[in-house]
């Protein structure tokens, strides 16, 4: 059997999700931090358009939402950058750790 | 007779027109605007009165009950609901006669009695409120229409006693009134729903198989509704609210606690009555007790008390004490056998409104002139307001039941029907009666002979009313004479049929010559300058007199019973248990939730790393509480 085995694909996504979950808690950069949630949904995509291919090979609902999610990731990342544009403008570093003007006392 | 309807819109309109615009209008618009509307329902009430009773009897004799308007007004179930209306029969007819013409008369003297009063709109606000009330009770289709309407009556005479509202008395004493009857009220709402309950509907003339099958609990509904209807018309021991009624002002008293609203009870009664007699038969005599018990009680504190409007307020209680005898001691329908205490009860129900009215007005027209309600205020005003002084003499022979005032063939026939339940109960009744003509008759000398307060009335001469206060006072005074030979039993008696009263000369000799002994004694008491017998009395019997002017000292009973017991025994530990245990467990609740939200609020410390450990570990608890 050449093809590669569905597992495979899914051990690769859950790698690729928690090293995102790692980034996103260990990084202190703003923009570290969005690429780590980059990465965590880019796992979720593999997944959809893996369990597409091998469990319902005849339909494409997995496929459309994984290019939908895509979609939405790319706007929601424009407007992530925005903000962060904004915050460095505002505080001249984009460190997570001095984001807490919103918080009371 | 679709126009029956107007009978209750009118005072409702005028009362809404004067309640919210009353501070715009003059004072004398105001009491025009209120007096016309009530003219029209008094034209209103004696055409529908004429209307019917010519319309003639029914088939089987009968007077039929008519119903204008019936509409479901708050449905229950397929079969039970509150229905709202206007139910003609004979006596809800002579009640509409009755409270239409008392409620004109007093519209008419208020004009002269309460003339630069402050809150004149709101006082004639409040009579066309208590008309409507009063003309809603009377007309109503049903038992709870009947008690929607109770309380409207019960709320206009709190309103009304509590008028002057920056006395304390006057406070103090509506509060009583609305506190005592509300409490009262309770057993009739308890009645009702029992009523309703088993009768399956709240209509006055339920399925017979069902009240058969019903078997105690209607004689005990029945018995609630008669303690509703012993509050509203004062019956012992919940007489107490009525005398300190007497704060509000004297028209008021006239109205509401003399001619109509204290009656509601023996109407109550009345309207019950059929079911009374058939399923309740040992109630009545208990209501008879109960009746002549007040009806003696309330004579006898009334011969010594010296405030007039006390005394006139405890000859209605007792009067109404011979309305609910002459109710409790039928034993039939039948108006020729053990039944002709309805016909009496209804026939001194409507001359009594008449005198007693008459008398509170004559009352309000001589503290107009003296300023005081006290009689050492007065004597000798004979001479100063003959038109008072000779309204009130026919009012007083006519309560003590002298031929041919109306109050002599109303007593009449109350006594014929308690010699027809037993003779201790007649005598009692005659005995009471002898009474009533003595402590009127101290009254009327007390007022109008007897030792003048001269000081006083050189300082302020008392006069003669104005015209618009002795007019009443001589429509009534006329009413009282001719009232008597109206063939009352033609048009009301307790099985419909048309009964022809005849005075019994036996019964009407024993009590005109008791009634004329009582005078007697009065005359020789208390006609003269000095009065010597009764000082004698009051000084050798100081006991019983004390105790008397101290109405026997039920008030500080009550007072005892509710602040010392019910307060002090119940009420107190109840609003411990409430102000501790009940709000010390929702406090500990309220502290304990900001304790727990001052400990966890470090957690969010704006660090959204931190946010997102807690969110992760709280995913991972539920995955694992999911697959275990």
């Amino acid at each position: 059997m050449d093809m590669v085995q569905m597992e495979w694909y899914l051990v690769l996504a859950t790698v690729m999700m928690f090293c995102g979950i790692y980034g996103f808690l260990t990084r202190r950069n703003l923009l570290a931090m969005l690429i780590s949630v980059e990465l965590i949904l880019n796992s979720v995509d593999i997944n959809f358009a893996v369990f597409n291919r091998f469990l319902f090979p005849g339909q494409l609902e997995g496929v459309f939402f994984t290019i939908f999610a895509i979609g939405v990731s790319a706007a929601e990342t424009a407007v992530a950058i925005a903000i962060i544009i904004n915050i460095y403008r505002n505080m001249k570093n984009i460190q997570v750790k001095n984001l807490d003007k919103m918080k009371e006392d | 007779m679709g126009y029956t309807i107007f009978i209750l819109l009118l005072p409702l309109l005028s009362f809404l027109l004067l309640g919210l615009c009353g501070n715009f209008m003059k004072p004398k618009a105001a009491g025009i605007t209120g007096t016309l509307s009530t003219a029209a329902v008094t034209m209103l009430s004696y055409f529908t009165a004429f209307r019917y009773f010519s319309a003639g009897r029914g088939a089987d004799g009968i007077f039929p009950t008519l119903m204008p308007y019936n509409f479901r007004w708050l449905p229950f179930n397929d079969t039970l609901g509150i229905d709202m209306g206007v139910m003609l029969d004979p006596i809800a007819v002579m009640m509409l006669v009755v409270i239409s013409t008392v409620s004109l008369m007093v519209h008419i003297y208020s004009f002269g009695y309460m003339k630069g009063e402050k809150g004149f709109q709101r006082y004639y606000a409040f009579l066309s409120l208590f008309t409507m009330a009063m003309l809603g009770l009377v007309v109503a289709t049903n038992i709870f229409q009947m008690y929607v309407f109770w309380e409207l009556v019960g709320v206009s005479s709190y309103l009304l006693i509590g008028f002057y509202y920056t006395k304390p008395a006057a406070i103090a004493a509506s509060k009583k009134a609305f506190i005592v009857t509300r409490f009262a009220d309770l057993g009739f709402l308890i009645g009702i729903l029992i009523y309703g309950y088993y009768a399956g509907t709240f209509g006055f003339t339920p399925e017979a198989s069902r009240l058969m099958s019903a078997g105690m609990m209607i004689p005990l509904a029945l018995g609630l509704m008669f303690v509703g209807g012993a509050g509203k018309s004062a019956m012992f021991p919940l007489h107490i609210w009525l005398p300190d009624a007497m704060e509000g002002p004297t028209p008021v008293s006239a109205l509401i606690h003399a001619a109509t609203m204290v009656v509601a009870g023996v109407y109550l009664v009345a309207r019950m009555f059929p079911l009374f007699v058939g399923y309740a038969p040992d109630l009545l005599p208990w209501i008879a007790y109960i009746g002549a018990f007040t009806a003696l009680y309330a004579a006898v504190v009334a011969c010594v008390q010296s405030d007039i409007k006390r005394v006139l307020a405890f000859s209605t209680i007792s009067q109404i004490g011979f309305m609910m005898v002459a109710l409790g001691v039928c034993t039939s329908t039948d108006p020729h056998d053990g039944g002709l205490g309805y016909m009496a009860s209804m026939f001194h129900l409507f001359t009594h409104a008449m005198f007693k009215a008459l008398l509170f007005l004559g009352a309000g027209s001589i503290i107009h002139a003296v300023h005081s309600n006290e009689m050492s205020a007065m004597g000798g005003l004979r001479k100063y307001m003959p038109l008072t002084h000779i309204t009130f003499l026919v009012a007083c022979l006519a309560i003590a039941g002298i031929w041919p005032f109306s109050g002599f063939f109303s007593k009449d026939e109350i006594l014929a029907a308690s010699f027809g339940f037993s003779p201790v109960m007649g005598w009692v009744m005659t005995a009471v009666a002898g009474l009533t003509a003595f402590y009127m008759f101290r009254l009327y000398f007390g007022i109008f002979w007897g030792t003048e307060n001269r000081e006083l009335h050189a300082a302020h001469r008392p006069k003669e009313s104005p015209l618009n206060m002795t007019l009443p006072l001589v429509f009534l005074a006329l009413v009282t004479c001719i009232a008597g030979f109206i063939p009352f039993g033609d048009f009301v008696s307790s099985d419909g049929q048309a009964y022809h009263i005849h005075i019994d000369p036996a019964i009407a000799a024993v009590s005109l010559t008791v009634s004329l002994c009582a005078i007697g004694l009065a005359t020789w008491m208390y006609a003269r300058d000095r009065q010597p017998v009764t000082d004698m009395l009051a000084s050798k019997f100081s006991v019983l007199h004390k105790a008397a002017y101290n109405r026997f000292y039920i008030d500080s009973i009550w007072l005892f019973i509710t602040k010392k017991v019910i307060f002090r025994c119940i009420s107190a530990p109840v609003a411990w248990f409430d102000r501790h245990v009940i709000d010390g467990f929702f406090n500990l609740c309220g502290k304990a939730a900001a304790w727990l939200s001052e400990k966890i609020r470090p957690m969010q410390n704006s660090n959204i790393q931190q946010y997102t450990i807690w969110y992760l570990a709280g995913a991972v608890v539920l995955v694992l509480i999911l697959l275990f």
